[in-house]
Parts: C-alpha cells; sequence; structure tokens
C-alpha cells in the first residue's frame, strides 16, 4: 500500500444528481450471502456423494456375480441387490443434510456477532428480520434442494455406470432400470426431504438459530442444556419423559404422518404410499411451525439487541 | 431539519454510565470532530445514532428514530464503525454485488473506478488482503454510497500516514458537499483539524465543549510567552501552560488578543492542546488528582 496509494482524489467527485435509487432485494442477496459464506452446505454433500461413488465403483466388480446368481429366480433379492445402494446413497444424504443444517444454524447468528462482521453487514439497509428469514431459509429450501440435487447426480452417475457393467457382462439393462424407477425414486425423495427433514424439524433449525442470537459463547451447549434441564425435572417431578419423546418426535418423527408404509420400508421405496394431505392436516406440523415462527421473531429480535461478542 | 438531533441521551452498562444526558443537535452539511478519551463515550454516542444500541432519551436522525427504523435510515447513513469489520471470507467482488443488490444508492461503477486505481484485485478475499487494504476496500465501498450522512469512528487506523491525508483532504475535496454531513471521531486529532467545521469534546459521558471551528479559533488563544512577561501573562490565568524547549506556552479562553500579543507571540493551538487543557481542568473539578478513566 505504497505505490498505488497517491491514487485516492479524483473519484468521489460528486456532482450531486438527484439520486437513483437502484432496484434492490435484500433477501435474495442475504440468502446469497449464506452460501457464500457457508460453502460447506454444497462442498459436504458433494465430498460425501464423491466418496460413495468411489466405493460403489469398487463394489461393481462384483455386481455382475451376484446379479446372475438372483436373476430370475428371487425378483426380491434380484431388487435388494441392485436397488439397496440407490437407498443408502439417499440415506447418506438426508443424515449430511441434517448435519449441514445442525452445524450451520448453530453459527448463522454467532460466527457474524464473532467475527464483528454484523457491524459491516448492520451497515447496509438490510432489516434484522430480512437476515434471520434468510438464514432459515437455508436449513428450510436450500439444504433439501441442494440434499436433493446432489442425490439426484450420484444415483444418475450410478445408473449409467451400472448399466455400462450390465451390458458389458450382458444383463439385462431394461430389468434393471424397471426395477430402479429412477422418476418415483426421485420424486418421493424430494418428497421426504421437504416433510421430515425440512417443514417438520423446522422449529428444531430455529430454536438452534435463535440461541445462536444470544448465546455469547458454546451456542451448541446453551442449545442443548436447558432440553436437558426441562427433562430432567419432568422425569423428577413427574416421573414422565413426554418433553423427550416431543423433542425427538420433532427430529425424527414426521415419518409416521408423511408416509403408510411399514416402519423398515426405505422413504423412497416404490411401494411407499405417501400421505401428503394427512401430513398437512396433522395439527403437529402446524404447531412446529407456529412455535418455529416465534423463535425466528425472537432470533431477529436479539439480533438488533445484541452486538460483537 | 437538523441531521442528528438528541435531547438527554443516556446509555448506563451496568452501574457503568456510558452517556449522562447528552444535548446534541448537527446540523445538515456540517463536519463534526467528537473528541474525547478512551471510554469516554464516544462510540456509544456512535452506536446510538447508527441504531447499533438501544438507549434512554430521545434521538432523531434524519427524522428517524435509528433504534427502530435502523434498516430505512442505512439507506442514507454509512459508517465504518470500526477496523476490518468486513468478512474475512468474502470476495471482493462478492462485496460490490451484494452492496449493489441491497443498497438502493451504491453505484458500483464508482466503487470500481476507486478499486481500480488501488492494489486490489476484485477476485481477491479480504483474508487476503493488507490491513491498509482492507480500509481501502471499505472506503470504497462507502464512498460509492450517496449518503447524507457519514459516521467515522477511527477511521484512518491502520493506514500509513500518506494514505491518511490523502483519505481526509479526498472526503473534504471530492466527497463532502453542502447536502452531506459527517461524524467522524479520531485520537489524531491535529489531522482533522482543518477538515472540521465543528468541534465536540466529550468526557465520562458528558460534553465538555461543544462549537464551531470559528468559535474554537476565535476563542483560544497560544501565547507563546516573552520571559520578561512571563509573571504579567500568568496573572491573566491561563487555562494551561507548558513549556517546550524552555519557553513557556500558555494558553488562553476568551482573552483580548490584543492585550496578549504584547506578551509575546500568538497563535491559534492545536484541537490537541485545547484537549488537554480542557479535560484536564475537567477531570481536576470533578474527580480527586491523578483519577482519569
Amino acid at each position: 500500500m505504497s505505490s498505488h496509494s497517491s491514487t485516492m482524489p479524483e473519484f468521489f467527485g460528486s456532482q450531486r444528481t438527484e439520486p437513483i435509487l437502484s432496484p434492490t432485494n435484500p433477501f435474495m442477496w442475504s440468502l446469497r450471502r449464506e452460501i457464500w459464506e457457508y460453502r460447506s452446505i454444497y462442498l459436504a454433500p458433494a465430498a460425501v456423494a464423491a466418496v460413495f461413488l468411489l466405493g460403489f465403483l469398487v463394489t461393481l466388480v462384483h455386481l455382475p456375480d451376484k446379479v446372475r446368481a438372483v436373476q430370475g429366480i428371487d425378483p426380491i433379492r434380484y431388487r435388494e441387490v441392485v436397488a439397496a445402494p440407490y437407498d443408502f446413497i439417499a440415506g447418506l444424504m438426508m443424515l449430511t443434510g441434517i448435519l449441514v443444517s445442525v452445524f450451520y444454524c448453530v453459527d448463522a447468528l454467532y460466527g457474524e456477532r464473532r467475527d464483528r462482521s454484523i457491524l459491516f453487514w448492520k451497515s447496509l439497509p438490510v432489516s434484522d428480520l430480512t437476515a434471520v428469514l434468510a438464514k432459515a431459509t437455508v436449513p428450510l429450501v436450500v439444504v433439501p434442494l441442494v440434499t436433493f440435487a446432489t442425490a439426484l447426480a450420484a444415483q444418475s452417475i450410478m445408473l449409467i455406470l451400472t448399466s455400462v457393467v450390465f451390458l458389458a457382462n450382458g444383463l439385462s439393462v431394461g430389468m434393471l432400470w424397471q426395477q430402479i424407477s429412477f422418476f418415483q425414486m426421485s420424486m418421493l425423495l424430494l418428497y421426504h426431504l421437504f416433510a421430515a427433514h425440512a417443514l417438520w424439524p423446522f422449529p428444531v433449525y430455529c430454536w438452534l438459530l435463535l440461541v445462536s442470537a444470544w448465546a455469547r459463547r458454546a451456542v451448541f451447549l446453551w442449545a442443548i442444556l436447558p432440553l436437558v434441564a426441562i427433562a430432567g425435572f419432568e422425569r423428577l417431578l413427574f416421573h414422565s419423559n413426554s418433553f423427550v419423546m416431543m423433542v425427538a418426535t420433532r427430529f425424527i418423527g414426521a415419518a409416521h404422518s408423511t408416509t403408510m408404509t411399514g416402519p423398515d420400508m426405505f422413504p423412497t421405496n416404490p411401494m411407499t404410499h405417501i400421505t401428503p394431505f394427512r401430513y398437512l392436516g396433522s395439527p403437529g406440523l402446524w404447531m412446529g411451525l407456529f412455535v418455529a415462527a416465534a423463535f425466528l421473531f425472537a432470533a431477529a429480535r436479539l439480533r438488533r439487541d445484541r452486538g460483537p461478542v | 431539519m437538523a441531521c442528528i438531533e438528541a435531547r438527554g441521551l443516556r446509555k448506563t452498562f451496568g452501574s457503568t454510565v456510558a452517556l449522562d444526558g447528552i444535548d446534541l443537535r448537527v446540523e445538515e452539511g456540517r463536519i463534526l470532530g467528537l473528541i474525547g478519551p478512551n471510554g469516554a463515550g464516544k462510540t456509544t454516542a456512535l452506536n446510538a445514532i447508527l441504531g447499533l444500541t438501544d438507549y434512554q432519551g430521545e434521538l432523531r436522525v434524519l427524522g428517524r428514530n435509528p433504534w427502530t427504523e435502523r434498516d430505512l435510515l442505512m439507506r442514507d447513513v454509512c459508517f465504518i464503525a470500526d477496523v476490518a469489520v468486513i468478512p474475512r471470507w468474502l470476495r471482493v467482488s462478492q462485496a460490490l454485488e451484494f452492496l449493489a443488490g441491497v443498497h438502493p444508492r451504491f453505484d458500483r461503477a464508482k466503487a470500481e473506478a476507486f478499486l481500480a486505481k488501488t492494489a486490489i484485485s476484485q477476485t481477491s478475499k479480504v483474508r487476503e488482503l493488507s490491513k491498509g487494504m482492507v480500509t481501502q476496500l471499505h472506503l470504497a465501498l462507502i464512498m460509492a454510497i450517496d449518503a447524507r450522512l457519514l459516521v467515522l469512528d477511527e477511521p484512518t487506523i491502520g493506514l500509513d500516514i500518506l494514505y491518511r491525508k490523502q483519505f481526509y483532504d479526498s472526503l473534504l475535496n471530492d466527497y463532502f458537499d453542502r447536502n452531506r454531513t459527517i461524524v467522524v471521531t479520531t485520537h489524531q486529532v491535529e489531522e482533522i483539524q482543518h477538515v472540521l467545521t465543528d468541534l465536540m469534546f466529550i468526557d465520562r459521558g458528558r460534553i465538555v465543549l461543544s462549537c464551531t471551528m470559528e468559535d474554537f479559533e476565535a476563542r483560544y488563544l497560544e501565547l507563546m510567552v516573552l520571559p520578561d512577561h512571563l509573571a504579567a501573562a500568568r496573572a491573566l490565568k491561563p487555562i494551561h501552560e507548558r513549556q517546550i524547549f524552555g519557553r513557556n506556552i500558555l494558553l488562553f479562553d476568551k482573552m483580548d488578543r490584543n492585550q496578549l500579543a504584547t506578551f509575546g507571540e500568538l497563535r491559534t493551538p492545536s484541537i490537541a492542546d485545547v484537549f488537554v487543557a480542557v479535560m484536564g481542568n475537567h477531570a481536576g473539578a470533578t474527580t480527586p488528582q491523578g483519577v482519569t478513566r
């Protein structure tokens, strides 16, 4: 900063013309900024999918033998052999999505206070509510979409690779594609991601955002401690576990109302019978969303009140 | 309409009083220097003006309540609150895109023109820039916003002397005009003396001195007294006395210029010297000796 520093003046030339107001979209840009900052939102699923694909490549070596052993003899075993990896990658992506969302929400409103950048963001005409809503959109919309897209990309690659192996070994590609029922599987995954991994646990993510806006340190601990305390209290006084059950149901319990299938069936299994109306009609969903809205509103208030940590 | 208007502005942190009910009025088109020791309440006052902190009392900035209308206020107000608040992960190009996306008065071409004349590359991340470059970037962004109030809290920390001087020159010559108001705090008082139109000393949450620079120059005189006249000059009750190279320098408040001129050489004192004198007297008047905060 020496040779170039003699250059400052002439720019700020401000012949004051009438101010032209450019069109803006604070919400959209706030959302983009989240994706710029938290690159793990898409890098983590991509990395997990890449590692899985490597492993899948290795298993392809033995696949033709396994298929020959069951083809035309045991249709159920056939489906298990060829379709299992697709369910597995979908499940893996779901798990990655949950982890990404949890870690994102814990840091989203804390990180900007820790690195003092909140002062920069607050110097711009973006309201606290807009900023908080943009952050809440990440677990609600961005992560499910990224999870879906990554799973879809991985499954497409898998299907192409498997088809090539089948062709090379003289196995029926038609039968393979029939068993995989790719489109149906993808739509079921998309439904499941939004219904069971975004909307249903949304109050949990909003709770994490709230604590992230409040805590001065150890966000994760502060997010968990009150839950443990309430659960312990209930156990001690009433000898019951209803609070623990309620929280647990929030995280993993949506499957009961999203579909009508056996408990062991994978959500993207083509035999799954989805029940979106029952899901949308369940009071639990709407109660959860109401609580989530309250958490978000409180988080926006806290963002205004709290300065850098 | 006054740009900033405060009445009974008060802020406490626990038992510590940061702002002790100050009254303030800054008209449009002024450049106000807010000078005070560490912990005097400067930053708290600026934070209240910028909607970053809650307060008691009345405060309007450009006719708005900064605490409840920060986002609307920020269309017309810019600030550099502290050094290095631009997030380190941000790319320069992303900063430009983001500002263009959220700020209706941001002129991207102007910011780019400024950046083009620095060594800052648009593909760089903030963490790759030197401290001075980060400040340059922040200034480029701020200067490209057509704001009505610019608040600078120690804006030149981390900049070398050359750039600091240019910063204030360009602020005065190119950015500032009659419609804009600038509030600046700095410890490098001597650098802004020629820039300011108004001056305010603040100490322990109170305004100790508030005047225009014309008043300042009319009011305070520094006398380099000739040894023979020292006793006579001292009898006129200078507010401060110091010695340089064996010469006594006496600082007077509201004293007849012609009378003083007979005792030695007269000149306008620096803000820093008046600050030391006023703060010294203020501290002595209200707290035991040696207690400063």
